[in-house]
């Protein structure tokens, strides 16, 4: 049935013009998916601060597919807050690179329509703390329209999110609210943790045509790495990113670092830790996971984000569901607290550090209790 | 609606203090200030003169690294002053993070205003005691709350008044339509004070409306003035117009207060990468204590003396600001657990009990024990 058959007879004869321009078009018609093509402008491997791999990476998109379009508060002449968004203007223009009024529940709300529409919007939240006005256009829209209108649209929306703590922010700006989305189905959910994987997650995550929320670890946005025009391994999949023998240690965003420093302090005292990068909180990838443990008997989970009801403790049940028999230990969980995230001057007590993991490391060893 | 009420509200900008100091009659407003003597403009004058000094005390003490940043009111003084000393102790504000002059007037203890910005705590003062809530950083939340404050008011049957203070961005998110809906729907006894100071960090205030802020608010039904935000004394009776109308059952009232945000958005920004230069010029000649003192001038009070004792109020300001910012001790680290509920909560008494074993793990030296 085609839209014009749908519509009412005396709606039209009211109207006058209600067929004349034709069916609204079907984003499937007009967007011949979603290439995801070479040539790139990142010509061969670059050093460059993740803000800046983010930045290539969502140029890529806007050259590779005219249907991606980028909304936000401050995203065009100033590039955002932090800079992720610098020069796309210039080059894109104001009808895809868009300054929005101050709403954000109108951002993520519009992006909705924009989909509908063939458009793949790519939204930006100012900081973690500030997507909550767009919550409800997140969890009943984004995330559902999909699944109610029975797979007749999809919502290929991405989601960026400055999040995490570290920078001595004020209250509403360091907040870690991944288990909020994680928990909502119908959305995938990404955290970077490098500059290679930021570019190559946030073309995927605009290629994706499900909804993607994509977190970018504010403290680690000044960070170099080599980043090559590269996709990378696909956006479901963890990665390993020091092999160890002992105690599998599941990180993802900001903490990456500090999971790797905590595996290099480790070996010095005769412990190999196995570091797996989640990548992806949502669906996350419990055959890498599963693996791991069960070589080496025992999981520590280290998040920034609360204790109670956060991703940790999922993966705790799974991995104890599925390995059981593997586990020497309980998982170990080392998190933020289950508080606010508090003000600058405490902040060193609520994040997990080298030696809080270490201490769940010796935990998850029988060390301590 | 139609409750009588003194004299129209002025279709255009309200102004009584011309940018060279020439007092301008109004009909309208004038009756509102006739009990304004000169101390009380010296009064006025002093206040604008204070502020200024400890923004600008502030904002070094951010420079200096003492606070974490701090969002400036440079050219909102009589924005802020004027409408804050027009209200009574039982009035009750809720403001936004950059109404320090507000706190100033409703007699915020100065170390207090800096508690937030330098890490310390997520809140600065007892709201109860100076009647004014712990300021929101979410944009327009606080119009909501200030709405059911006055509901609460007018419950009670006393005569008190919420004032709701936020900015020309703000006016774009949902929370204050709905904030006006509700206040013109109940006639709540509340004040909708916006301070248009132009921008929205990088978006001007033409980004966030088509039509003047205060036109917005008719549609609501709610009646609106348009005042010259640089202009103390017009600033003043206009907010006595709207507090008259709330006290006496004649509902709320929309305040566009039209300003300038001299400064940064905050010390993070870099206002030169968004807006010309040639716009804070033309603004500087409308700057709202030049104006004042050119009033006083002409009236014979701006002696010496007097320039010589604000200048001396001002230092004593800076200088109590200073010393009580350095002053502030750091929070213990177990306080990072403090006030997270009203009632006792066994999962966090638990992760505080688990926090302190760990604390007391490290000897003495910051080694492991
Ligand atoms: C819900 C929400 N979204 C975004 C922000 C980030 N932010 C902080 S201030 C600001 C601009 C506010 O402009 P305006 O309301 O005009 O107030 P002004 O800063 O000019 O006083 C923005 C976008 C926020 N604090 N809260
Ligand atoms: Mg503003």
């Amino acid at each position: 049935m085609t839209m014009t058959t749908m519509m009412r007879p005396t709606a039209s004869a009211l109207l006058g013009t209600t067929t004349d321009g034709g069916a609204a078009p079907r984003p499937g018609e007009s967007l011949p998916g979603a290439p995801l093509r070479t040539p790139v402008p990142l010509a061969a491997a670059t050093t460059l601060t993740m803000a800046k791999a983010i930045n290539a990476g969502l140029r890529q998109a806007m050259l590779d597919d005219p249907k991606v379009v980028l909304l936000g508060e401050d995203i065009g002449l100033l590039g955002g807050v932090f800079r992720v968004t610098s020069d796309l203007l210039a080059e894109f223009g104001a009808r895809r690179v868009i300054d929005t009024p101050l709403a954000e529940s109108a951002i993520i709300g519009t992006a909705v329509g924009l989909a509908y529409r063939g458009y793949r919007p790519v939204c930006e939240i100012q900081f973690d703390g500030f997507i909550f006005p767009g919550f409800d256009q997140i969890v009943s829209q984004v995330a559902k329209l999909h699944y109610r209108s029975q797979g007749r649209v999809s919502m290929p929306i991405t989601i960026r999110v400055p999040f995490g703590g570290g920078i001595g922010a004020a209250e509403h700006h360091s907040e870690s609210p991944e288990a909020y989305f994680t928990h909502t189905s119908g959305l995938r959910v990404i955290a970077v943790s490098n500059p290679q994987d930021a570019y190559g997650l946030i073309r995927q995550a605009i290629a994706s045509d499900d909804p993607v929320l994509y977190f970018e670890p504010k403290r680690r946005y000044h960070v170099k790495g080599e980043v090559s025009p590269e996709l990378g391994a696909p956006m479901e999949r963890a990665q390993v990113v020091a092999a160890g023998t002992d105690v599998t240690l599941l990180c993802y965003g900001a903490l990456v670092t500090t999971a790797r420093d905590v595996a290099l302090a480790a070996s010095d005292d005769g412990v190999s830790i196995e570091v797996i990068d989640l990548r992806s909180l949502s669906p996350v990838d419990y055959e890498t996971i599963e693996a791991s443990v069960r070589k080496t008997g025992r999981l520590v989970i280290t998040h920034e984000a609360a204790r109670s009801g956060g991703l940790g403790g999922e993966i705790a049940a799974v991995v104890t569901e599925r390995c059981f028999d593997y586990l020497e230990a309980a998982p170990v969980r080392v998190t933020g607290f289950d508080i606010p995230y508090p003000p600058a001057k405490l902040e060193s007590h609520h994040l997990p550090d080298l030696d809080r993991i270490l201490d769940g490391v010796d935990r998850a060893l029988g060390r301590r209790r | 609606m139609s409750e009588s009420f003194p004299g129209e509200i002025p279709a255009n900008l309200l102004q009584l203090v011309s940018p060279d100091g020439e007092r301008m009659a109004s009909e309208t407003a004038d009756p509102w200030l006739d009990d304004v003597l000169a101390a009380d403009l010296v009064g006025l004058y002093q206040d604008m003169v204070v502020v200024r000094r400890i923004d600008t005390e502030a904002t070094a003490l951010q420079r200096q690294g003492e606070l974490g940043l701090w969002p400036p009111l440079l050219g909102q003084e009589a924005a802020q002053v004027g409408s804050a000393r027009a209200l009574r102790t039982d009035d009750f504000v809720f403001t936004s993070y950059r109404e320090n002059a507000v706190a100033w007037c409703r007699g915020v203890g100065l170390t207090d205003i800096v508690r937030v910005w330098r890490g310390n705590a997520q809140s600065g003062w007892d709201p109860y005691s100076v009647g004014m809530a712990t300021p929101a950083i979410i944009i327009g939340a606080q119009t909501l709350h200030a709405t059911g404050w006055a509901l609460g008011a007018q419950h009670d049957g006393t005569d008190s008044v919420a004032v709701a203070y936020f900015g020309d961005g703000a006016t774009s998110e949902g929370d204050v339509s709905e904030a006006l809906v509700f206040a013109a729907s109940f006639q709540a006894p509340v004040i909708f004070f916006c301070q248009n100071n132009q921008w929205a960090i990088s978006e001007p205030v033409g980004l966030q409306s088509r039509a003047n802020l205060v036109d917005r608010a008719l549609g609501f039904g709610i009646p609106g003035i348009r005042v010259d935000g640089n202009d103390v004394l017009a600033v003043l009776a206009a907010t006595r117009m709207a507090l008259h109308r709330a006290r006496t059952g004649g509902g709320p009232t929309f305040i566009e207060a039209v300003t300038y945000r001299m400064g940064p958005h905050t010390t993070a920004d870099d206002p030169t990468r968004y807006r010309p230069a040639a716009e804070l010029e033309q603004w500087k000649a409308k700057d709202p204590i030049l104006r004042l003192e050119r009033l006083l001038d002409s009236l014979g009070l701006l002696s010496i003396e007097l320039t010589e004792q604000t200048r001396g109020l001002a230092d004593a300001a800076a200088a109590e600001l200073r010393a009580g910012c350095i002053g502030l001790p750091d929070p213990e680290p177990l306080t990072v657990f403090d006030h997270v509920f009203a009632t006792p909560n066994a999962t966090l008494d638990r992760q505080r009990a688990e926090y302190t074993d760990y604390l007391a793990s490290f000897d003495s030296t910051g080694g492991k024990a």
